[in-house]
């Protein structure tokens, strides 16, 4: 059969709910925010897809898609320094670990 | 038919990837893994013919944002190779919850009728995407690269030790 | 509509030619013009028993380099002990597939020209990073992990004005394809390392600085971190990320000539006569301030790209922008 809009959409279905069994289910942060990373890329082929099959006169799924992109870099960035603050304080990276209020 | 068994296995390629990326007990396994990941996706991008897309996503994704976590996970691991248990107690729920999100949206993908259109993309969109940024999309141009800034500032604060 | 198996099989001829002329071209010729020209500037002959005049020198070392015992340390991870020095190798390949070589007839030879020529570029300098890390990581060794944690933030840093002076390039040639940026010059002075002179020279810094040469090598420094990340490789794989960073020095000095010495333009000789000219040059270049400049510091290092190439490639990139327009 031809290649389709559902192909694409069954994928990027596939992919965000593991990324989102990764959220739920990991003790480390830095997993945690991996599988925030795939969310965010199953979301941006689905912006793609759309933009080809369905209005592929303006450019607008494309350029949404590469807005997402940058955002998703600068929310890693912020995320991972907060890993990294929180490993220098509290000695941990494990979610479930970090429980109390005050240390 | 070439085309679709391109996105067969570049699909096959990303979701063995992310399967590894979501289950494996390795932390620096499991980041690498995303490597191949993120490239398959820059090949389904090629395969919707948004080649901007799809490069900027090597040179992003690829590239930066997982150097970026292999930093923080060789900066934060108590020792090389120590073996801590991954997954927290909610793995049961978690399969469910993602489970079921995930025939829910496959269910609702198959099932509508999607208006396709007609016309298609211009041969060469990375100069359509820069002029619809400069002309069009300018305020969302200037906006996302205000968050950029105030992101790159953020992350050096937070991360900075304290003296 | 497009002949599958045939482009399957191009797509095999190429990627074998093109590790043919590196594996001779960088690897073979390479090496022994850095330790020849390292010798006439220190004053002293390079190697000469081997061959006419050294001619073969590679070879030895090559056939000493495949003899040698192949060892994986006990405690290492051996999955992404062995993958790392792949990942080096083939993102230092994969960059050679946009640099067009010269024309023949009408024919310009390339790979692909793909209409992303220059991200396509950038994007495969930043992947050899992830295979540095990882070898760094895997070794399982404290300099190791050291070195390749070094090695990756002084090529992460170091992207940024690469990336910039690609993007005045691009700017001023209107194209992001290798093959249009080059024939958007013409002639002596209109080529680009004129009219953007800055960007040529930002280029050239920060491509030292991603291939780990002098003056920027700290993360291999042999008097600090033992061999950096690749201490406990031995013998094939060893070769193979030296392979690597050797075609990335080359595809870094063929770019300079696409992008700022006209490519294969010129006037009497054929096209790929003039593009290896040029090539040599650059890299002859390269060859000449390692052995001139002493090694910079960390800090050093790192101060320099954020606080010198990085605001000189914005101020460029307005300056172009204004110079376009009015």
């Amino acid at each position: 059969m031809q290649l389709g809009l559902v192909h694409f959409l069954i994928l990027s279905a596939m992919l965000f709910s593991l990324g989102l069994y990764a959220v739920l289910t990991r003790r480390n942060a830095v997993a945690i925010l991996m599988g925030i990373e795939l969310m965010l890329n199953a979301a941006n082929i689905n912006l793609v897809a759309f933009n080809k099959y369905v209005a592929p006169d303006a450019l607008n799924g494309q350029i949404f898609a590469l807005v997402v992109i940058t955002l998703a870099a600068c929310e890693a960035g912020v995320g991972l320094a907060l890993v990294m603050s929180a490993y220098r304080n509290l000695e941990t990276v494990h979610v479930d670990e970090i429980n109390v209020m005050k240390w | 038919m070439g085309q679709l068994a391109a996105f067969i296995i570049l699909s096959a390629i990303t979701l063995v990837a992310t399967v590894v990326v979501v289950g494996s007990g390795n932390i620096v396994r499991s980041a690498l893994s995303l490597v191949p990941a993120f490239l398959g996706i820059t090949g389904i991008y090629i395969l919707l013919q948004a080649e901007f897309v799809a490069g900027i996503q090597v040179l992003i994704y690829a590239g930066a944002i997982t150097v970026l976590i292999l930093f923080v996970i060789m900066l934060t691991e108590h020792g090389t190779g120590v073996r801590f248990r991954q997954v927290n107690e909610q793995v049961p729920l978690g399969m469910i919850a993602a489970g079921a999100l995930g025939a829910f949206l496959i269910a609702t993908f198959l099932t509508t009728p999607w208006p396709m259109a007609t016309g298609s993309l211009p041969p060469y969109t990375a100069s359509q995407i820069g002029t619809t940024f400069m002309t069009n999309m300018i305020l969302v141009f200037e906006v996302t690269s205000l968050v950029l800034l105030v992101a790159l500032i953020g992350a050096i604060v937070i991360a900075r030790r304290e003296r | 509509m497009v002949n599958w198996p045939l482009e399957i099989l191009k797509a095999f001829a190429l990627a074998a030619l093109m590790f043919t002329f590196l594996a001779i071209v960088a690897a073979m010729f390479g090496v022994l013009l850095e330790r020849k020209i390292g010798g006439w500037i220190q004053s002293r002959l390079g190697p000469k028993h081997i061959g006419p005049q050294g001619l073969l020198q590679t070879l030895a070392d090559t056939i000493k380099l495949l003899q040698k015992e192949h060892i994986t340390p006990r405690a290492v991870d051996a999955a992404i002990f062995n993958t790392a020095p792949l990942i080096v190798a083939v993102a230092g390949l994969m960059s050679w597939i946009v640099i067009p070589f010269g024309t023949l007839g009408q024919r310009v030879l390339v790979v692909r020209d793909l209409n992303i020529g220059l991200v396509f570029f950038a994007g495969m300098a930043s992947m050899t990073v992830i295979g540095i890390l990882a070898g760094g990581w895997s070794s399982n060794n404290k300099y190791s992990l050291l070195g390749g944690l070094r090695s990756a933030s002084q090529m992460v840093s170091y992207e940024l004005p690469l990336g910039l002076a690609l993007v005045a390039v691009a700017m001023e040639a209107g194209t992001l394809s290798t093959v249009g940026i080059v024939q958007a010059q013409g002639g002596w002075l209109g080529s680009l390392a004129f009219r953007q002179f800055p960007a040529f020279v930002i280029f050239l810094v920060a491509a030292t600085a991603e291939v780990n040469r002098l003056p920027f090598d700290l993360p291999e420094a042999e008097s600090e971190l033992v061999a950096g990340y690749f201490s406990e490789y031995t013998g094939m794989r060893f070769a193979l990320f030296q392979l690597g960073e050797y075609a990335e020095m080359f595809a870094m000095a063929a770019m300079a000539t696409t992008l700022f010495l006209g490519g294969w333009k010129g006037p009497f000789l054929p096209p790929l006569v003039w593009f290896l000219i040029k090539m040599y040059a650059v890299v002859f270049l390269f060859m000449w301030v390692r052995w001139t400049y002493p090694r910079y510091r960390l800090d050093q290092l790192l101060n320099l790209s954020w606080k010198v190439l990085l605001p000189a490639g914005l101020i460029w990139i307005l300056i172009t922008g204004y110079r376009i327009t009015f």
